[in-house]
């Protein structure tokens, strides 16, 4: 009676996450595939597709939500990683500093895009700045349509801002399980600052950076409050696009298409890191 | 690699706290060029700690290293001149065994075909030649270990520490180990220190052997000397297999008197009538016989060569190391007799010797 209670109990206990996974991600998802491949009327059909691939701001978004990935990702990466390192060589404060950069974490993606939407217009925080300090005299539009470089650098300063913290805190949970023997024998044995961290912390921390960028790259895919409240519509993200077919163009069966466009882009990126950042059978062997 | 090549090491009155446990109490040590050190002492007296101090691993919160004529107290471990056998090993997981043993000489930039060449010296040595292209998860705890040591052995830092680096290997592989060390350190003599808590591995390798407990060095000496004039109780108690026994007494007019047994001895130490005594005496030098203290034997031990016997003087079980043919019977009663001149005498408060 008892074993075929224990038996039974890790089932019941993963019970309600499955129920939760398969009522809010798993059922929207076969939706979203039904919804991208049956026509109006009935049937299967690639028209969404097509359709979706001839629209006029395919190209753009496309483009635009992979310049943003490539800028953001290792950015984020980097900076991350910095900042990590700096903490776990425990300064004095460095639990201040951790608090500190945690804070974006607590604010929602649209409240951040607003927050330095009020940094970056024509009248906001750093155009005043800039005239304050006589810098310049007329406000920059670094937010203007005819502006791309500049409504990139806002977005990318708002997106690292807003998102490089979970990487942070990934990588800082990862620092902390390696033993500091590691540390400690690399310094016996020559490895100055440096090339302690190159042969042994970042190979060591393979499967938290593995974490954190699968993590990041499926975040920088879906990257949209922050574009849209930021740039509006001037810089179209496949996203955005998704959220624009549905609620203002109310096409569901095209904004489902963008969806599982970014779907199958978001499964290949991890695939991928889990092939090329993976450890080896042999380094896992106990 | 630009190190002093005279690397005595002087440790004075190194001291390390720790929040509740001060570790290490105001350690003074000389470490002559080319000695081997051994650090022996139950687990928790700061052997580790010691070893990590001299590395660099710890900061010392009082006191002083220096290595040859350098002072080394601020310096971090890379600068040290040192190679070192961590006690958990620290193998790095990443590597696999041919990275992991020469990983010091890269990190000291040497060429490829020396670095090729001592690492298969140091596998060789270590039995590790067949497991060179595996990952340390794919390693028995000892193999892990003698990774270790062979990484530090590569290395030609005129300073070598190692913290029990035999204590993961089977009875066999350790003799054999503690030979290949032994020789190794006839052939170069780099000065070592080298942590243990087994005493046969402390006496066979020292050259000089320091006794810690709990946080100082109780005594430093060649391991004979240590062995037959024990500095103190603890001493004698913890050296020697079985360990040096001892009767809590006082001495009254040429006659040794304690719990349950009374017997005269000629060799009395000055000015010590009336005061507690111990009277510390080895196994060996103790003999069976018709003369001597009474005791009654309480249990006979063959153990191949020889017989361990325990017996009772007064209440105080003592041990006697007979020969395998004696003819003792628990419940007999006997005299032992023991060799006045080999024994220790001893204060019973402070446990120092006299
Ligand atoms: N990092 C630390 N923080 C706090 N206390 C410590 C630390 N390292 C060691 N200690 C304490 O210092 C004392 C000495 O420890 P140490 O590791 O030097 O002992 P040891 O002689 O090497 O023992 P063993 O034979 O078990 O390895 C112990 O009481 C231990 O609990
Ligand atoms: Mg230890």
């Amino acid at each position: 009676m008892r074993a075929r209670a224990e038996r039974f109990l890790p089932f019941a206990l993963l019970l309600p996450a499955v129920a939760f996974l398969a009522l809010l991600i798993v059922i929207p998802m076969i939706q979203a595939l039904i919804l991208a491949v049956i026509a109006e009327g009935g049937g299967f059909t690639l028209e969404h597709f097509e359709r979706m691939a001839g629209d006029v701001n395919f190209s753009d978004a496309w483009r635009n939500t992979l310049l943003l990935l490539i800028l953001i990702v290792p950015l984020q990466i980097v900076l991350a990683l910095v900042m990590a390192l700096l903490i776990n060589s425990r300064f004095r404060g460095h639990g201040f500093f951790l608090y500190v950069y945690a804070i974006p974490l607590a604010i929602s993606d649209l409240a951040a895009g607003i927050l330095w939407l009020a940094v970056f217009t024509e009248r906001g925080y750093l155009n005043s700045s800039l005239q304050g300090a006589g810098l310049i005299q007329q406000p920059i539009l670094f937010l203007s349509f005819e502006n791309l470089p500049g409504i990139l650098t806002a977005i990318v300063v708002a997106e690292s801002w807003r998102a490089t913290a979970i990487v942070l805190l990934i990588l800082i949970a990862g620092l902390q399980l390696i033993p500091r023997d590691f540390f400690e024998a690399a310094d016996v044995f020559g490895a100055g600052r440096f090339r302690r961290t190159i042969h042994v912390v970042l190979p060591l921390l393979r499967p938290s950076l593995q974490s954190a960028l699968i993590i990041r790259t499926i975040f920088a895919f879906q990257t949209f409050a922050v574009v849209f409240a930021l740039a509006g519509r001037n810089m179209p993200v496949l996203a955005g696009e998704a959220y624009v077919w549905y609620a203002a163009n109310r096409n569901e069966h095209l904004a489902a298409a963008y969806a599982v466009l970014l779907l199958g882009l978001t499964i290949v990126a991890t695939v991928v890191y889990l092939r090329v950042l993976g450890l080896r059978e042999a380094e896992v062997a106990r | 690699m630009g190190f002093a090549l005279v690397a005595g090491i002087g440790i004075e009155r190194a001291t390390k706290v720790f929040a509740r446990t001060t570790a290490i109490k105001g350690i003074s040590l000389d470490i002559k060029d080319g000695e081997f050190m051994v650090l022996l002492g139950p687990s928790g007296c700061g052997k580790t700690t010691l070893l990590r101090c001299v590395a660099g691993l710890e900061h010392l919160d009082d006191g002083r290293i220096t290595i040859g004529d350098r002072d080394v107290t601020d310096l971090a471990p890379r600068h040290r001149g040192i190679a070192m056998v961590f006690q958990s090993y620290a193998v790095f997981p990443h590597m696999t065994v041919e990275d992991n043993i020469g990983f010091g000489l890269r990190m000291h930039r040497r060429p490829k075909a020396e670095i090729t060449r001592r690492v298969a010296e140091g596998a060789e040595l270590l039995g590790l030649t067949s497991l060179l292209a595996r990952y340390p998860a794919q390693l028995s705890g000892g193999q892990r270990q003698r990774v270790a040591v062979a990484r530090a052995l590569v290395m030609d830092a005129p300073v070598l520490l190692m913290d029990e680096p035999l204590s993961n290997l089977d009875a066999l592989l350790r003799l054999q180990a503690r030979a290949d060390l032994k020789r190794l350190h006839k052939e170069v003599k780099r000065t070592t220190i080298y942590v243990t808590h087994d005493q046969v591995e402390a006496m066979s390798m020292g050259d000089r052997i320091a006794v810690m407990r709990e946080g100082s060095i109780e005594q430093v000496g060649a391991p004979m000397e240590i062995y037959d004039r024990p500095a103190s109780q603890f001493v004698g108690g913890f050296i020697g297999s079985p360990p040096m026994n001892f009767l809590r007494g006082s001495v009254r007019a040429g006659s040794f008197e304690g719990d349950g047994f009374a017997f005269p001895i000629s060799r009395v130490p000055p000015k010590v009538d009336g005061r507690g005594l111990l009277l510390g005496v080895r196994a060996e030098h103790l003999r069976i016989g018709d003369q001597g203290v009474p005791a009654r034997i309480s249990v006979v031990e063959p153990l191949g060569d020889h017989a361990l016997v325990t017996a009772l003087v007064g209440k105080t079980p003592i041990k006697v190391q007979a020969p395998i043919d004696v003819r003792a019977k628990p419940d007999d009663d006997v005299r032992l007799a023991f060799d006045e001149s080999k024994a220790r005498w001893m204060d019973a408060e402070t446990g120092a010797a006299l």
